[in-house]
């Protein structure tokens, strides 16, 4: 009874003494912070007009809707020291704009007290709006423009040249504008309904002693499977106690209906708020620079 | 603090039957995270992606490779007398081509070293190379040479992403190999060695000295 109390003990302990990291985990410091992406065009320095950043924001929601190819517009006010081609490179990481599989995005960003810009295109759309299209767009489209100042014209030429260059690659379908979930749940699901199944049977009708369990396996079971949840692992213990109760109310050995109850656990965070969010698309460094 | 929690289980657990149920289901919970943390399958999972990064290093590396006959034959009907630097170019590029790392030699510092040597020297002669031409103004006004020097700079932007890409692929291998208990999963069963990185030259990214 005493060495059961021990085992007890330290188990607690340690699921609490995990819980803490998790929840005090902090992000390594980034130099220059990436805004968070909440429309396509993204104008923080200031740099557009209304009547452009609506236009704009139309002709590329647009987009997407018939190609579901993404191009968002940044402009930041400065780099604060930070090379342009790494900053570009983390937005977009961070942003992931395109759709999951196609890579169908692109990013124009300017910087406006370097006087420097680029484009930041995704693999998927690297054999259309090459190194070398972009280049030309910067050059030849977007950079006169910004010499005479005009900052409205100079993205709304540049903006269309891309779209120009990219349309027609993809074709939305509901296939490429959902995001597909990849973390693979079959491992999580397998030894959901093997533990629920085996808590139902040992703690069949003990509802308290089964919410308990409930709460403690369902962060120490999300923490093995999707570790990149962080702190919303806490948000588990109620869904862990809930589920507990439920799998205790039911008849001992009747594995049929305890799915239901596991399922709730695959669902990443991502993507709730209503707003633009990318699609999951990858980046490799294409695209190419300039200044003005 | 520990009494707090005895007491509340206590309350909670009425009879020893349900503290020995309970800690079988810790006993099976517990063996459960030991069996999916041993890593047999994420450190090989771990292994295929740093061959997959290396894979983007030198397709990236090979992208250059391609542009240079072209660049070197631009520059060429403009810059008559930087037939030396030229040279230089496509020797280095010769060079380059002709040292390769087959995935199982990524674990081969000698190997990696003359690797790295070898596309140091290309990186170097070209940007001499791109320097030189500032000299130059007629070429800088063609439009064959900007689309080179376009193609150029998107491809060292690529291998640059790549080979980081590639050294965080290989940091995190390298870390779970030797993290308890995989080390021992990897001792006993696997046998994987660590990788070498794949580091940027001193001298690729000091800027190069013009001589008039």
């Amino acid at each position: 009874m005493v060495a059961v109390q021990k085992v007890l003990k330290r188990g607690l302990l340690t699921v609490i003494l995990s819980m803490t990291v998790l929840f005090f985990q902090v992000d390594p410091l980034a130099a220059l912070e990436v805004p968070s992406l909440g429309r396509r065009v993204n104008d923080t320095a200031q740099m557009l007009s209304v009547q452009t950043r609506a236009d704009l924001e139309t002709l590329l929601t647009g987009f997407e809707a018939t190609d579901s190819t993404q191009i968002v517009v940044l402009t930041i006010p400065s780099l604060e020291g930070e090379v342009l081609e790494e900053y570009s490179l983390r937005v977009v990481e961070a942003w992931k704009i395109g759709q999951k599989g196609f890579d169908n995005g692109a990013l124009l960003l300017i910087a406006r007290d370097e006087r420097k810009l680029r484009i930041e295109v995704g693999y998927g759309l690297e054999g259309s709006l090459t190194d070398l299209v972009a280049g030309r767009i910067i050059g030849g489209v977007i950079v006169p423009r910004f010499k005479e100042g005009n900052y409205d014209q100079g993205i709304r030429d540049g903006v269309t040249a891309m779209v120009a260059a990219v349309k027609g690659e993809f074709v939305a379908s509901a296939a490429n504008t959902k995001a597909v979930n990849d973390s693979d749940p079959a491992g999580l699901i397998f030894l959901l309904i093997f533990g629920f199944s085996f808590i139902g049977r040992v703690l069949h009708k003990k509802k308290k002693v089964a919410a308990v369990a409930g709460g403690i396996s369902a962060p120490v079971l999300g923490l093995m499977f999707l570790p990149q949840l962080g702190f919303w692992l806490l948000a588990m213990i109620p869904l862990g106690a809930l589920a507990g109760l439920f799998v205790s109310s039911l008849s001992a050995g009747s594995g049929g209906g305890f799915y239901a109850g596991g399922g709730s656990f695959g669902r990443s965070s991502g993507g709730f708020g209503g707003g633009f969010s990318g699609g999951g698309g990858g980046f490799g460094g294409g695209g190419a620079s300039g200044g003005w | 603090m520990e009494s707090i929690w005895i007491i509340n289980l206590k309350t909670i657990f009425k009879s020893g039957a349900v503290m020995k149920r309970i800690a079988l289901l810790f006993f099976i919970s517990l063996l459960s995270i030991v069996l999916s943390s041993c890593g047999y399958n994420s450190l090989q999972i771990q292994e295929e992606g740093v061959f997959k990064a290396w894979a983007d290093v030198e397709s990236t590396l090979q992208r250059r490779a391609d542009l240079i006959p072209n660049l070197v034959e631009t520059v060429k009907g403009y810059a008559k007398h930087e037939q030396e630097t030229l040279q230089a170019v496509i020797d280095a590029r010769s060079k380059a081509s002709s040292v390769q790392i087959a995935a199982k030699d990524l674990n081969n510092p000698a190997v990696m070293q003359q690797f790295q040597a070898a596309q140091g020297g290309l990186t170097a002669a070209l940007s001499k190379l791109m320097v030189v031409v500032e000299r130059y103004p007629d070429l800088k006004a063609n439009q064959n040479f900007l689309d080179l020097q376009n193609q150029l700079e998107g491809t060292e932007n690529r291998i640059n992403v790549a080979r980081q890409r590639y050294n965080t692929a290989v940091s995190s291998f390298n870390g779970a190999i030797r993290r308890f208990p995989q080390n021992l999963t990897n001792k006993f069963l696997l046998h994987l060695e660590r990788k070498e990185y794949f580091k940027a030259e001193e001298g690729a990214k000091a800027v190069p000295k013009v001589t008039f």
